[in-house]
């Protein structure tokens, strides 16, 4: 298999992470579910650095992070798929 | 005053030292020989007079409290080979916060991974609570207070009883023990969203393997679990270990959390160095963090600050704080030998009594500073490395530490030794 430049844990994520240095923006990501090995294409809206997230759906404000196949926060912007999500647009729901 | 346990000071030249002899009491340590079943999966370790199994053979000069640091420095300084472990700690101190610094500090002491011990303290009787306390694993450990001596007098006492520990510290000989037979901990720092898909599950693969051979682990960071609480709960040996589990992580939340937060956490939990490694939420890091205990291992007991597991082998819980140096300083002081720390933007902690193998997923942090860390599972996110490989990988790791090989961490000298503290002293 080439290497990946995404990877999501579970099949219901709706945010996977780069695992690449230095993507740029337009870049066709190969993203692979580790969780079955399962692989689909993305194009990536942004430079995104290595470990930081990217949506895999279109999301609007309020609406609950998936990772891991749980629960990771709330949205406190829209993005559309292959936008960045970070701290900018995701928060915790606890503190 | 000297206070001596499970060495004679007057069958050897220590017998007068400056013309004065010392009193040897009469405790006699239990000694409970514990023999080898080791076959295939051999480490070479210590074994130590109550049967523990230790990978390092330290003699540690342990100061009581702060004042105590510059006369432990000097007798290290004075005799090599002999470890130092200065903290900030142990003046005024009352009520639990008291109890994990002694419980800490005789935990440090009796760990397998230690030979012998000098205390000194600014005064006899907290030293004499240490020294006592040591003892009962029936290692060698003799106490010194200042007060009555000074500074000058107490570093060459002291020194004297140094020298003779390493010297006999030196001939003991290592042995072959079953792997089983380690007490393996675990803890993550500078964690980012590697350590969830690669180091973490690493460590998890690690138990998975190696807690049905027999060997006790631990996990904690109570604080890092927020998020992943409700599958952390589940991972109970039992629902009434899993409602203990829970209450202490909830009261963690109400007495600490709520009570000092001066604004929302998300300055500190997630770190600076979390967020740049692009975890956005304490939800998410918890989530990466509880990869590290495996797919199959269940937790069996919660164990205070420092507390010594006692039901036997498999995974605890240990109510620790999330900051690295602490939480391997409390894991150490429960007795455990070798510490597993994954890491994604390289966090460069060590402990002067237990090996720590740094595992890092993160393929930047692998070029970046590639000498702070043991086992490099970059390969995880290549998809050119599998877990399970990864894991054979580490236990490859405990085995080559435990047999002598000093961790990136150990060579590089760091010896973060630090107290729980509470709250403010008297």
């Amino acid at each position: 298999m080439s290497v990946p430049h995404l990877l999501v844990h579970e099949r219901e994520d709706n945010v996977g992470v780069v695992v690449v240095e230095g993507l740029k923006a337009g870049t066709k990501m190969l993203c692979v579910v580790t969780h079955d090995n399962s692989s689909f294409e993305l194009t990536a809206n942004a430079d995104v650095p290595i470990g930081h997230k990217v949506a895999l759906k279109n999301l609007k404000t309020g609406d609950t992070a998936i990772k891991y196949g749980q629960d990771i926060g709330k949205m406190v912007g829209a993005v559309k798929i292959g936008d960045y999500v970070h701290v900018h647009n995701l928060k915790t729901k606890r503190w | 005053m000297t206070i001596v346990a499970n060495v004679d000071l007057n069958k050897n030249r220590l017998a007068t030292i400056k013309g004065r002899k010392i009193d040897v009491p009469g405790f006699k340590a239990p000694v409970l020989k514990k023999r080898s079943t080791a076959k295939n999966d051999n480490v070479l370790g210590w074994r130590r007079e109550n049967g523990r199994v230790g990978v390092r053979n330290h003699v540690l000069i342990l100061p009581l409290d702060d004042l105590s640091n510059s006369v432990c420095e000097a007798v290290a300084n004075n005799i090599k080979g002999t470890l130092a472990i200065p903290h900030a700690y142990g003046r005024l101190q009352f009520g639990e916060d008291l109890d994990i610094h002694f419980r800490t500090l005789i935990g440090a002491g009796s760990n397998p991974n230690v030979a012998a011990v000098v205390v000194i303290g600014i005064e006899d009787g907290w030293t004499k609570i240490i020294v006592d306390g040591i003892a009962r694993t029936g290692k060698p450990v003799v106490g010194f207070g200042i007060e009555g001596v000074g500074d000058i007098g107490t570093i060459a006492k002291a020194s004297y009883v140094a020298k003779e520990f390493v010297q006999w510290a030196s001939e003991l000989q290592r042995e072959r023990c079953d792997i089983g037979e380690l007490w393996v901990s675990t803890k993550c720092g500078e964690s980012d969203t590697t350590t969830g898909l690669s180091s973490c599950p690493t460590v998890g693969n690690m138990y998975d393997k190696l807690l049905p051979k027999g060997i006790y682990g631990v996990f904690g960071e109570t604080s890092e679990i927020t998020g992943a609480e409700h599958l952390c709960k589940a991972r109970a040996a039992t629902p009434e270990v899993g409602e203990r589990w829970y209450a202490m992580w909830k009261a963690y939340q109400t007495d600490v959390i709520e009570q000092y937060k001066t604004s929302d956490l998300s300055d500190s939990q997630p770190t600076k160095g979390n967020i740049k490694g692009g975890l956005s939420t304490i939800e998410e890091k918890a989530l990466g963090n509880l990869e590290k205990i495996g797919r199959n291992a269940t937790y069996i007991d919660i164990l205070q600050p420092a507390e010594a597991p006692a039901k036997g082998p498999g995974l605890y819980f240990m109510d620790t704080s999330s900051a690295a140096a602490e939480c391997v300083t409390l894991m150490a002081a429960g007795g455990y030998v070798v510490h597993t720390f994954p890491t994604g933007q390289g966090n460069v902690i060590g402990n002067p009594i237990v090996p720590v193998i740094k595992i890092t997923g993160n393929p930047q942090t692998m070029r970046t500073m590639p000498e702070h860390i043991d086992v490099d599972v970059s390969g995880i996110l290549r998809r050119d490395m599998t877990i399970p490989q990864a894991g054979d990988a580490l236990i490859a790791s405990i085995v080559r530490t435990s047999n002598g090989r000093l961790t990136a961490a150990e060579a590089l000298g760091h010896r973060e030794f630090s107290m729980t503290k509470l709250y403010r002293s008297a």
